[in-house]
């Protein structure tokens, strides 16, 4: 089936996400969309999935105009859709989740779960999957719940798939199949349209390329022309993908970590022996795929997660044990994974999120109340200073931008004197512009005789970020190397293979 | 990147620990201790009979006649042992099984009764007691159902007491009106549904905060049916407020059966209702295409709505199946209990059932093992009476209060809500 | 009625200033500024309010006249004289609202100025319970807890506080001060115990609130009817003995009204709670933990600690209601029903004043208007007092889904995030 989009404009009240964009997708193609977070990719799938009703343009499947009210048009139509965060309902099974929406049912009414069940045993079958139908989903790996999206999409005879982001939660290993499940999708004729920011893997499967910039297409291009090409037309300006640092100037703090250990509700060991040592004036990245107990690990650092053995040194003084205010009191700084739930209280204003973690005494607070002349001078400057886009330092920083929201987090771990920073993901979601001066800004904390602890998944950023790199896979460290590592060596060790040379496992 | 592919699979394996709550067996030691406490307290001196027949059964079966603080002492020493097989699971690293649990209930209960009955010239009535937490807890059980059907749709009914007093006041008019008691209970269920509707159309349509709708319905309910209580009921009180009420239907064979036959099985319809309402709910949400669906709404809702399935529409659909449910309830206080409707007659009832429903972790079959338990407390008080309790009766009507609160914090903990249950789906 | 419109109106602007007016300030860009502000005006908050008080009051005028007797008995020759209906449905609903106006606010039939004022005094004496347990109710809801507990907080705080106030025997000031003390202790405790179990345990704050209350209600009957505890030497009654002089809130403004020094206290709590809430260090914590308990955990807030504060402030304020009802209103001994439905008013107050404290003492006020206005209605119009609920759940009901009032009254909508803003103005 042969998908045609003709100038789709979405507007988000001022906003507009898509500006009249056009695309053709082949039926045996695959069609790879890219560009940056928040340039409008995802805004322009749910259009087609009839998730969003586009205020001007029109959708064609065979050159036959279509009107979609909802995404069960869409899906009858013969469109399936991978989302960035999987649409699966953890506590209902494989098969319960393959079969939501299409069920067949039994006389009196019964759902008839065993044809779910060989429906997806079939579609496994075919793509060599081993998943279980019964099997709940949260108790699934990330990597097997996206086959199950897939599963979803192809029971329902999709003729053509849309993929958005796919590979952000997959080890490389996984990448490299998930490629060859979209080979074998195009090769059965399916028309197929890869949403990703990644220019690696558009490279490697992409058969077209359309660029998108701030909702605009800005133009296409081939598999074989060079990275900077690519993402200079996706980010508008020549990039530069490398940090500026210098060689680090080991400082007087240090962080000593030794087998560190955090088991889970359930009894998962998910930091399992945990030993490394950071000095200040240096960046350790912990790399890896998403869910290999990096989380956990920054979480034990700071005390938000109980260690269940194991200690944290942090300048001679034991950190295990003490409750999370006493940690960032002694001089640590933390940038949780997730901002929006973990870093920040989404109605309350940029100057109260500025003081949240800093209510431990003077200036902000004296004698139990609260002093709101030097919070809001202090809030001012620090919009100032970390180039915070805000109405003013009353507004509610749920209506802030990603990657403002970040700064507002940054600006408040970073403005104060610091012993150690953690900063989980950082960038994770956030505009390239930003991403530049959150970069920077860790840089210089490093360079001010910091010892810097980021976790990140993106093998470029661990790369360019790093004075050294630990890989986690599942809980336990692989090896800690110089950023120098080669890449393929990397992406052996983040799929837990223990590499034979360069280990200075401290 | 390509050096991938000849490489060995994953070496490493996620290490597993066993991680037992030792909540449960805490619980049970503090059950233990806190009986043997009151009857070391208050020892009672006499036997205690049993009374296991009831007039005009098929087998008359004798009284059973234990001395009662023996008894009781027996109990609690089963209820220890118990509580150290607990203790053992659990350093063991394994669950505590629910027969323990089950067995340990039993035995504090009877222990309780034959230290209450002790001495006592009346005999204790096994069967009426088991007769009348079935009949008491028919709202409770029906606000339960109605209460879980809602939240698995990811909507939280705090509405569930107006529901009820909507369902007894529609139904006292409907039966009176008509002389005929189906007539008020379908109009229990119209009253119900249209209580549900108004949630519905505040919580659902305007995604107002679904708690304080709910908070807000029951004064609303509270406010209409006192208000048309004195303005038209009592002025016409033989026309308008006196009920044709269900009799007592025995069924054949079974309401034979000694002991169970006449407490389970000479009840009314409503009651008979329940007992398939029950199973019924439980088949709808987890063996059907509606209640795939309800539940998948409740859980997720944005990806419920990526597969075609109308979000809004369905949260209704649970809603008002919900309300109609309740609506049974309310009927059981003008058609089964009382023959007239009279101001605030469910006196937080409906509270007891929601209550029910988070104690019940969101499941019908548990949840309406809770509503019993609720009603079998308050029947035991009826018992207690009976017999001339030892404990001041506002203790024995406490106790049911304490058991959930210790029960709530030592068994259920934190349970899990379906994940949607409360919010509003908002598409873009 | 219609002088009553002027205190939803305030209280919120108070309440929805800091989220309208932001999200107003987009869509009204440009333009002339008379325009903008006339946009402003009737897209704002107080409109809103306004409105949902305009329907209320209408829905019921509609009950009064349904249910009058001159009504019904001109409707039926309505085509012949339609006039006659109109007059009586004018003089149901006119004589109605007029004796609610008479008992609330100002009586016009009086021969001076004290004896006109008296009603809104009444009103003052009736909202100062309603002030403090709304104020517990909705400093529970910025810190995310909610506090069905108001019922049960109350009665052990009236027990402690009433026990004091006539058991022990001490000077004036301080005699009161201890009672006030100990009613205030006792309601913390009683809630702190939801607080405790809920942060150690995990056990939802809505059951055991609720089961609290059953609790506090049989532990409060208990002692009533026990002599030696709270009940009355001499007597079978389930009644307290009257207070000794030297524990009662003095007059506030002389023998002629029962306005009591309780109101002073309520207010000086007002300003506790707006402190407490705006300007500590504690309070903010409160309200990180209460709009983001997982942020609030990362910022090394102590999530468990937080909760049983909470609890145990919100306690403590209900616990005021309480006393002020034993040491303030009902002087003479009081028996189980003195909570008098105050608890759950209480959660309609808080709402209604979108658990601010402003908003709260303005919402107490209207509700406890309604109340000694609502008593005068019955007495003199025969209106049932129960209609004052009715109006007031759906003053709250409105309140909390603008767009739905919008839609009735042709308001034009405020900027795109409605859904987010209208929760907001009642939850947060």
């Amino acid at each position: 089936m042969k998908l045609e989009l003709r100038g789709i404009t979405k507007r988000f009240g001022t906003l507009v996400a898509n500006d009249q964009i056009s695309l053709t997708v082949e039926p045996g193609e695959i069609h790879c969309l890219l560009g940056e977070n928040g340039a409008g990719k995802s805004t322009l799938m749910n259009v087609l999935y009839g998730l969003y009703t586009a205020d001007e343009g029109e959708v064609l499947l065979d050159g036959e105009v279509q009107h979609f009210r909802g995404p069960g048009d869409a899906m009858a139509a013969g469109i399936g859709m991978v989302h960035q965060h999987f649409m699966l309902i953890p506590v209902f099974t494989v098969a319960e989740n393959v079969m939501l929406g299409h069920e067949t049912t039994l006389p009196g009414g019964r759902l008839d779960l065993d044809a779910a069940r060989t429906k997806v045993n079939e579609i496994a079958r075919r793509f060599g999957f081993q998943v279980d139908p019964d099997a709940l989903i949260e108790d699934l790996p990330v990597g097997v719940q996206q086959r199950v999206e897939i599963i979803k999409a192809l029971s329902r005879d999709a003729k053509i798939l849309v993929f958005d982001e796919p590979t952000a939660v997959l080890t490389p290993q996984e990448t490299d199949e998930f490629m060859q499940i979209m080979r074998q999708l195009r090769d059965e004729g399916a028309a197929i349209v890869f949403i990703t920011h990644k220019l690696r893997e558009v490279r490697e499967v992409a058969d077209r390329i359309t660029v998108i910039r701030r909702g605009q297409v800005v133009g296409e291009a081939t598999a074989d022309q060079p990275d900077t090409e690519l993402a200079a037309m996706m980010v508008g300006r020549a990039v530069e993908l490398t940090v500026q640092k210098s060689a680090p100037k080991y400082g007087a703090n240090s962080l000593v970590v030794q087998d560190l250990e955090v088991t889970d509700p359930s009894g998962i060991v998910v930091v399992d022996g945990v030993s490394f040592t950071v000095r200040g004036g240096e960046v350790l990245v912990v790399a890896g795929v998403q869910g290999n107990g990096q989380t956990e690990l920054t979480e034990a650092l700071v005390g938000l997660q109980k260690a269940s053995g194991g200690s944290v040194v942090l300048d001679g003084q034991e950190m295990v044990g003490r409750p999370v205010a006493e940690v960032l009191g002694a001089g640590v700084g933390f940038v949780p994974e997730d901002r929006s739930t973990d870093g920040l209280v989404g109605e309350f204003t940029v100057a109260e999120n500025l003081m949240l973690d800093r209510r431990g005494g003077p200036p902000f607070v004296k004698a139990g109340m609260l002093q709101l002349g030097p919070r809001d001078s202090f809030a001012r400057d620090a919009v100032e200073e970390f180039d915070i886009r805000t109405q003013g330092i009353g507004e509610q920083v749920s209506r802030l931008s990603g990657g403002n929201q970040q700064k507002v987090v940054l600006a408040r771990e970073l403005s104060r004197e610091l012993r150690l920073l953690v900063a989980a993901q950082p960038t994770r979601g956030v505009d390239v512009g930003s991403i530049e001066f959150i970069h920077k800004r860790i840089v210089e904390t490093r360079d001010a005789g910091v010892p810097v602890v980021v976790v990140s998944t993106e093998l470029d950023e661990a790369v360019a970020l790093g004075d050294r790199i630990l890989v986690m896979y599942r809980g336990r460290v692989v090896g800690i190397v110089p950023s120098t590592t080669p890449r393929d060596e990397l992406g052996l060790m983040m799929a837990g293979i223990t590499p034979q040379k360069g280990s200075d496992v401290a | 990147m390509t050096a991938t592919t000849n490489a060995p699979a994953a070496p490493v394996e996620v290490r597993h620990v066993t991680v037992v709550s030792r909540k449960a067996p805490i619980a049970l030691a503090s059950f233990t201790a806190l009986f043997a406490l009151l009857i070391a307290l208050a020892p009672r001196e006499g036997s205690t009979n049993f009374r296991l027949a009831s007039d005009g059964d098929f087998v008359t079966l004798p009284a059973l006649v234990v001395p009662g603080t023996a008894t009781a002492w027996v109990c609690v020493v089963v209820a220890a042992v118990l509580t150290a097989v607990a203790f053992a699971y659990v350093r063991a690293q394994r669950k505590v099984p629910l027969w323990v649990s089950a067995v340990f209930a039993f035995a504090l209960l009877f222990g309780f009764l034959a230290w209450a009955g002790a001495g006592s010239a009346r005999d204790f009535p096994v069967s009426t007691l088991i007769f009348n937490t079935v009949l008491l807890a028919v709202p409770l059980v029906f606000g339960s159902l109605g209460g879980v059907i809602g939240e698995r749709a990811g909507v939280v009914n705090i509405a569930i007491e107006g529901q009820l007093l909507a369902g007894a006041f529609t139904a006292a008019i409907a039966s009176s009106l008509t002389d005929s008691a189906w007539a008020g209970l379908f109009a229990a269920m119209v009253a119900g549904v249209t209580v549900a509707a108004v949630l519905g159309v505040f919580a659902i349509t305007y995604k107002v905060d679904q708690i304080i709708v709910g908070v807000v319905l029951n004064v609303l309910v509270i406010g209409l049916t006192s208000f048309f209580y004195s303005e038209v009921l009592v002025p016409s009180a033989e026309r308008l407020n006196s009920t044709t009420r269900f009799g007592p239907t025995p069924i054949p064979v079974l309401s034979g059966i000694p002991i169970i036959g006449p407490a389970l099985f000479n009840q009314t319809v409503v009651v008979y209702i329940m007992y398939l309402a029950v199973p019924a709910v439980w088949f709808a949400l987890f063996r059907t295409r509606w209640g795939l669906r309800l539940r998948a709404v409740g859980e997720h809702p944005q990806a419920a709505d990526t597969v075609g399935i109308k979000v809004e529409r369905m949260r209704y659909a649970g809603v008002l199946v919900a309300g109609a449910v309740v609506g049974i309830g309310g009927a059981f206080y003008t058609i089964v209990s009382v023959s007239s409707f009279n101001k605030e007659m469910t006196a937080g009832a409906g509270f007891i059932a929601l209550a029910a429903v988070i104690f019940g972790k969101w499941h019908p079959v548990r949840a309406a093992l809770a509503g019993l338990l609720f009603g079998g407390a308050s029947a035991l008080r009826n018992a207690l009476d009976i017999v001339g309790a030892p404990v001041p009766s506002q203790f024995m009507l406490m106790l049911p209060y304490v058991v959930t609160i210790l029960a709530v914090a030592g068994f259920v903990g934190q349970s899990r809500a379906p994940a949607a249950d409360g919010q509003p789906y908002i598409k873009e | 009625m219609s002088a009553e419109s002027p205190e939803p109106k305030e209280q919120a602007v108070a309440a929805s200033d800091d989220t309208t007016a932001a999200s107003t300030e987009p869509a009204s860009s440009g333009g002339d500024r008379w325009r903008e502000a006339y946009f402003r005006i009737i897209s704002g908050g107080w409109a809103v309010s306004l409105g949902a008080v305009i329907l209320a009051v209408l829905a019921g005028s509609l009950m009064i006249m349904v249910t009058d007797q001159g009504v019904q008995a001109a409707l039926p020759y309505f085509f012949a004289r339609p006039g006659d209906t109109f007059a009586a449905i004018g003089s149901a609903v006119g004589g109605a609202y007029a004796a609610l106006f008479r008992g609330a606010v100002w009586d016009f039939r009086a021969d001076d100025f004290a004896g006109a004022i008296r009603p809104f005094t009444q009103s003052l004496t009736m909202a100062t319970p309603l002030i403090a347990a709304g104020l517990g109710v909705a400093l529970g809801f910025r810190a995310g807890l909610f506090n069905i507990g108001g019922k049960g907080q109350m009665l052990v705080a009236a027990a402690a506080g009433g026990w004091v106030g006539f058991g022990v025997s001490m000077p004036f000031p301080l005699h009161m001060i201890v009672a006030i003390v100990a009613g205030v202790a006792a309601g913390a405790v009683w809630a702190g115990i939801a607080g405790v179990l809920k942060a150690f345990t995990g056990a939802h704050e809505v059951i055991t609130t609720i089961m609290l209350n059953y609790v506090a209600f049989y532990l409060v009957s208990y002692m009533l009817a026990t002599p030696g505890l709270l009940q009355a030497p001499g007597s079978s009654n389930p009644k307290t003995p009257p207070m000794q002089d030297t524990a009662v809130m003095p007059d506030l403004l002389g023998p002629r009204y029962n306005l009591h020094w309780g109101f002073v206290f309520a207010l000086i709590a007002v300003a506790f709670v707006w402190w407490l809430l705006n300007r500590s260090k504690v309070g903010f914590e409160y309200r990180a933990v209460g709009e983001n308990p997982d942020a609030a955990r990362v910022a090394g807030i102590n999530v468990p600690r937080t909760t049983v504060s909470v609890m145990l402030v919100a306690g403590g304020l209900v616990g005021l209601a309480g006393v002020t009802q034993v040491l303030g209103t009902v002087t003479t001994g009081f028996s189980y029903d003195i909570d008098a439905g105050i608890g759950f008013d209480a959660i309609t107050v808080a709402l209604l004043g979108g658990s601010q404290p402003i908003g709260v003492l303005f919402a107490a006020i209207l509700f406890g208007a309604f109340k000694a206005g609502g008593s005068v209605m019955q007495a003199a119009e025969n209106v049932p007092i129960e209609i004052v609920t009715v109006v007031q759940a759906l003053i709250v009901l409105f309140i909390a889904a603008p767009p739905l009032v919008r839609a009735v009254f042709r308001l034009p909508q405020p900027g795109a995030r409605w859904t987010r803003s209208s929760r907001k103005e009642v939850a947060a």
